[in-house]
C-alpha cells in the first residue's frame, strides 16, 4: 500500500467495523520508500476471506492484495523472550535455545534474552518447551509472509 | 516570479476549475480564510444553511438530481460532527460529494485545541476516502483527487480536511489536468467472456426477472435498461434506490420489490429461474432472509462496479464487474446480433402468472374513507404534477407511500435516503434539488416527526426563495415505528406518539412561507392545485391523515420475500 500516514488505520478500521478479526499484522516500508508492505493474518470461511480481499482492495491506499495462503509461501515471525536464567538452568536454557536455533542476544547474571524466528507454530512449540515459570516476558512480531520461488508480489 | 496564492484562494480556485456552481456550508473559525475568498468572487455561489447536517444533505440532493458532484463546506469540531449524519447518508447510497472541512492549525493538532476533533478518524468509516492536507503544496492535487475519487467507480463522499494555517500559507497554484493513481483504477467495461455467458443464460430463461437498483441511476443508464427490458419482453422491478431507472408506468414494470414491495415483484423474484441484478446490492430490506431467498432453482447474473457488492449476501453465478451503462450497451449489442430470441411461449406463461399476482391488487386502500388516506395524497400529488416533479422524502411510512404511489418514469426524480434511512433528509435535500433544477417542481413528502429534524431549513428556503412544496403526511405518529409496535410488540406504542406538535401553518408563516392545513379528503386535490399555482412560494401543506394506516405489503424481518403480510 501507499506509504502514507493513515493507511494503516484504514486497514485496522476496516477489520473492526466489518467484524473481521486480525490475528496479527506487520507493516513497514519496502525498498521503494513510497510503498509499504503489510502482512495480515486473519481467519474465516472462503466467503469471508473473499469479502475481506474485496474490501481491502477498495481502500484507496491499498495497491495490491494477495492471499498468500492460496499458494506456496513462506511465513516467518520473530519472538524475543526474556527468561529467568540462574544456576544450572542457564545451561539447560542455552541448550533449548540451540535446539530451536534461537540466539541469546542479551545476558545478565539472572536472565537471558532469546531471539527466535520461525513460523508461528515453531514459536508456539518453543513457548511450550520452556518452563512457564521461567518466562519473564515475551514479545512477538506477528508473521511476515512472502511467496515461494517465482511467486513475486510487485507493483 | 509567478504569483503565489494562499491555501484558501487555491481551494476556491479548485472549485471554480471543477465547475462548481453551488457550495452549501456554514462558517466558523477554521474556515474563515476560505469564506473570505468565497466572498471575493462570484463564480462559486455559497448557500448558507442553518445546520451543517443540512449543508451535506443539500449538496447530496444537488448531486442526486444532477449527476454532478455536490460540495459542502463546514468548520472544524462541531461543524464536522454535525455534518457526519449527512456524510454517512451519502456514503450508504453511493452519492458523489466533496466535503471541505476546516481544521485547527497543524501545530495545534493533537493538543485538544479549541474546536478540534479528529475529523479524518471520525469520518473514516463513512467516506469513500478522506484527506488531511498538512502541506500546502499538496492542496490543489488533493482537491483534484477528491473530485476524481468521489465521482468515479462506485461514487461516494470524499472529505478534505484543511488546517487553518494551510489555508493561510502561500504557494504557486497549479491545478492538475488529470489524476492517475496506481492504487485506484476503477473498471468500466465488463469482462467479455462473462457478458457472453450472461447473454446465453438470458436467452434460455423461462421465467426471467430483471432487478435493477441505484447503480442504474448512478450510471445514468436508465435508457439502456429500458431498451434491454423492452427488447427482451422481461418483467422489471426496481429497488427503492432504483425507482425511475425503468418507467413506472410501463406494463413491464412490476413495481418496487422488497420489504414494502409489490406482491407481484416479490413473487416474481422468488419464482424466477434467471435473475439479472443490475446495479443493486441484495440489501436485507430487499431480499429478506437470504436463506429463504428463492422458491426454485435459479441462476443469478449480477452487474456491479464494486466487486464487494457481488456475492456478499447471495452467491451469484455470473458476476460482471463493470459500469452498468457500458455493460448494458455491450449486452444489448450482443443480444441484437444473436439469431435466437427469448422463448415466447415460456414468457407468455410467465406473464400470465405475473398478471395473476398483479390482480391481487396489493396496494389497494379505502378510497372512500372519510379521513384522508396518505396514499391518496401521493396519488393526487402525482396527478397534479403530471408525474413531472422531483420528489424528495424523509423516512417512515410516508416515504414508502411516496415510493409506491408516485410513478417515476424518469431517473433522478426520486430522492431519498435508502441505506441509512435518515429522518431530516427530505427538506434540505429538496433545497439542493431546487438549486440544481431551477424552475422545476420540487416536493418533499415528509412526516410530522421527520420534518422537525431539519425544520430550521425553512429559513434557508426563505433566504434563497426556494418554492418547495412540503407535503406533510401528518398522522401524529412516528408511523413506521408505530406499525412495527402494532405488528411485533403487542400494540405497545412506546414513545411513538408525536405529542405537542407545532401549528405547522403558523410555523411556516412565521418563516415567511405559505401554510395550509387540509383535513378533508375532498380538499386534497384542490389544495395541491392551489399550492402548485404559487410558483414562487414555498407552501407547507399539513395533511391530517389517518392515524392507523399501515404500509402494505410488508415482509417481516427474517422472512423470505414470499411471506408478505397483505391487506
Ligand atoms: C423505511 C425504509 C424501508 C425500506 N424498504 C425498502 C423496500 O421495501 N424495498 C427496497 O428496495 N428498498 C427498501 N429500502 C431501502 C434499502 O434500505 C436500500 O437502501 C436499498 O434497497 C438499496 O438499493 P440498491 O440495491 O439499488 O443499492 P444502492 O444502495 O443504490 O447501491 C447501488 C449498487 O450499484 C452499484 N453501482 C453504483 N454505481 C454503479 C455503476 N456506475 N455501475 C455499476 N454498478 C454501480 C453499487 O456498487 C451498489 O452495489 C428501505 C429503506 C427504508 C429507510
Ligand atoms: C434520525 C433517525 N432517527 C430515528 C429513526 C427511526 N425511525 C424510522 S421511521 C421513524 C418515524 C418517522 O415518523 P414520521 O416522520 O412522522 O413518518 P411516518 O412514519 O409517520 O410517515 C423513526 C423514528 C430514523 N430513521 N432516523
Ligand atoms: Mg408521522
Amino acid at each position: 500500500m501507499e506509504n502514507e500516514a493513515g493507511a494503516l488505520s484504514r486497514v485496522a478500521g476496516l477489520f473492526s467495523s466489518r467484524g473481521y478479526n486480525i490475528e496479527s499484522l506487520t507493516v513497514a516500508a519496502t525498498e521503494d520508500p513510497t510503498l509499504s508492505r503489510m502482512t495480515l493474518v486473519t481467519a474465516g470461511s472462503d466467503d469471508v476471506v473473499e469479502q475481506i480481499t474485496k474490501q481491502l482492495n477498495k481502500l484507496i491506499e491499498v495497491v495490491k492484495v494477495v492471499d498468500l495462503s492460496e499458494g506456496d509461501h513462506i511465513e516467518r515471525e520473530l519472538m524475543l523472550m526474556k527468561v529467568r536464567a540462574v544456576g544450572k538452568d542457564r545451561d539447560e536454557i542455552k541448550r533449548m535455545a540451540d535446539i530451536f536455533r534461537g540466539r541469546i542476544i542479551d545476558v545478565t547474571d539472572k536472565s537471558y534474552t532469546i531471539e527466535l524466528t520461525g513460523t508461528g507454530s515453531k514459536l508456539d512449540a518453543f513457548l511450550e518447551a520452556m518452563e512457564r515459570g521461567a518466562i519473564l516476558e515475551t514479545v512477538r512480531t506477528g508473521a511476515s509472509g512472502i511467496g515461494r520461488g517465482e511467486r513475486i508480489l510487485k507493483v | 516570479m509567478s504569483t503565489e496564492l494562499t491555501g484558501a484562494e487555491i481551494a476556491v480556485r479548485c472549485l471554480q476549475k471543477e465547475g462548481v456552481d453551488y457550495i452549501f456550508g456554514y462558517p466558523g473559525g477554521a474556515v474563515l480564510f476560505i469564506y473570505d475568498e468565497l466572498f471575493k468572487q462570484d463564480k462559486v455561489k455559497h448557500v448558507l444553511v442553518r445546520h451543517e447536517q443540512a449543508a451535506v444533505h443539500a449538496a447530496d440532493g444537488y448531486a442526486r438530481s444532477s449527476n454532478k458532484v455536490g460540495v459542502a463546506l463546514v468548520t472544524s469540531g462541531p461543524g464536522v460532527t454535525n455534518a457526519v449524519t449527512g456524510i454517512a447518508t451519502a456514503y450508504m447510497d453511493s452519492i458523489p460529494l466533496v466535503i471541505i472541512s476546516g481544521q485547527v492549525p497543524t501545530h495545534a493538532i493533537g493538543l485538544d485545541a479549541f474546536q478540534e476533533v479528529d475529523t479524518v478518524g471520525i469520518t473514516r468509516p463513512c467516506v469513500k476516502h478522506n484527506f488531511l492536507v498538512k502541506d500546502i503544496t499538496e492542496l490543489a492535487a488533493t482537491i483534484k483527487k477528491a473530485f476524481y475519487i468521489a465521482s468515479t467507480g462506485r461514487p461516494g463522499p470524499v472529505l478534505v480536511d484543511i488546517p487553518k494555517d494551510v489555508s493561510q500559507q502561500k504557494t504557486e497554484f497549479d491545478y492538475p489536468a488529470s489524476v492517475t493513481m496506481r492504487s485506484y483504477n476503477p473498471v468500466t467495461r465488463g469482462h467479455a467472456g462473462q457478458i457472453r455467458k450472461a447473454v446465453q443464460l438470458i436467452l434460455e430463461a423461462k421465467r426471467p426477472m430483471i432487478y435493477a437498483g441505484g447503480g442504474v441511476i448512478l450510471s445514468d443508464a436508465a435508457a439502456q435498461l429500458t431498451d434491454l427490458v423492452r427488447m427482451l419482453g422481461f418483467p422489471c422491478t426496481n429497488t427503492l434506490m432504483g425507482l425511475g431507472g425503468y418507467p413506472a408506468t410501463d406494463k413491464q414494470f412490476v413495481g418496487m420489490l422488497g420489504m414494502h414491495g409489490t406482491y407481484e415483484a416479490n413473487m416474481a423474484m422468488q419464482h424466477c429461474d434467471v435473475l439479472v441484478a443490475v446495479g443493486a446490492r441484495f440489501d436485507d430490506r430487499v431480499i429478506g432472509n437470504p436463506k429463504h431467498f428463492s422458491n426454485e432453482d435459479r441462476k443469478i447474473i449480477h452487474i456491479d462496479i464494486d466487486p464487494s457488492s457481488i456475492s456478499k449476501r447471495v452467491k451469484v453465478d455470473i458476476p460482471i464487474v463493470g459500469n452498468v451503462s457500458d455493460v448494458l450497451d455491450e449486452l444489448i449489442k450482443l443480444i441484437r446480433a444473436r439469431k435466437e430470441k427469448p422463448d415466447r411461449v415460456a414468457l407468455d406463461a410467465w406473464w400470465t402468472q405475473i398478471d395473476l399476482w398483479r390482480a391481487r391488487d396489493c396496494l389497494k386502500y379505502d378510497r372512500a374513507s372519510s379521513i384522508i388516506k396518505p396514499q391518496m395524497v401521493v396519488e393526487k400529488l402525482y396527478e397534479v404534477t403530471g408525474g413531472n416533479a422531483f420528489i424528495t422524502s424523509d423516512v417512515g411510512q410516508h416515504q414508502m407511500w411516496a415510493a409506491q404511489f408516485y410513478k417515476f418514469d424518469l431517473p433522478r426524480r426520486w430522492i431519498n435516503s435508502g441505506g441509512l434511512g435518515t429522518m431530516g433528509f427530505g427538506l434540505p435535500a429538496a433545497m439542493g434539488v431546487q438549486f440544481a433544477n431551477p424552475g422545476e417542481m420540487v416536493a418533499c413528502v415528509t412526516g410530522e416527526a421527520s420534518i422537525q429534524m431539519c425544520i430550521q431549513e425553512l429559513s434557508t428556503c426563505k433566504q434563497y426563495n426556494l418554492p418547495l412544496k412540503i407535503i406533510n403526511l401528518n398522522n401524529r405518529y412516528m408511523g413506521m415505528v408505530r406499525q412495527w409496535q402494532q405488528f411485533f410488540h403487542g400494540n405497545r406504542y412506546a414513545e411513538s406518539y408525536m405529542d405537542a406538535l407545532p401549528n405547522f401553518v403558523k410555523l411556516a408563516e412565521s418563516y415567511g412561507h405559505v401554510g395550509m392545513q387540509i383535513d378533508q379528503p375532498g380538499d386534497v386535490e384542490s389544495a395541491l392545485q392551489e399550492a402548485f399555482k404559487l410558483k414562487d412560494r414555498l407552501v407547507f401543506m399539513d395533511f391530517i391523515t389517518d392515524q392507523t394506516e399501515n404500509v402494505f405489503p410488508m415482509v417481516p424481518g427474517g422472512k423470505g420475500l414470499s411471506e408478505m403480510i397483505l391487506v
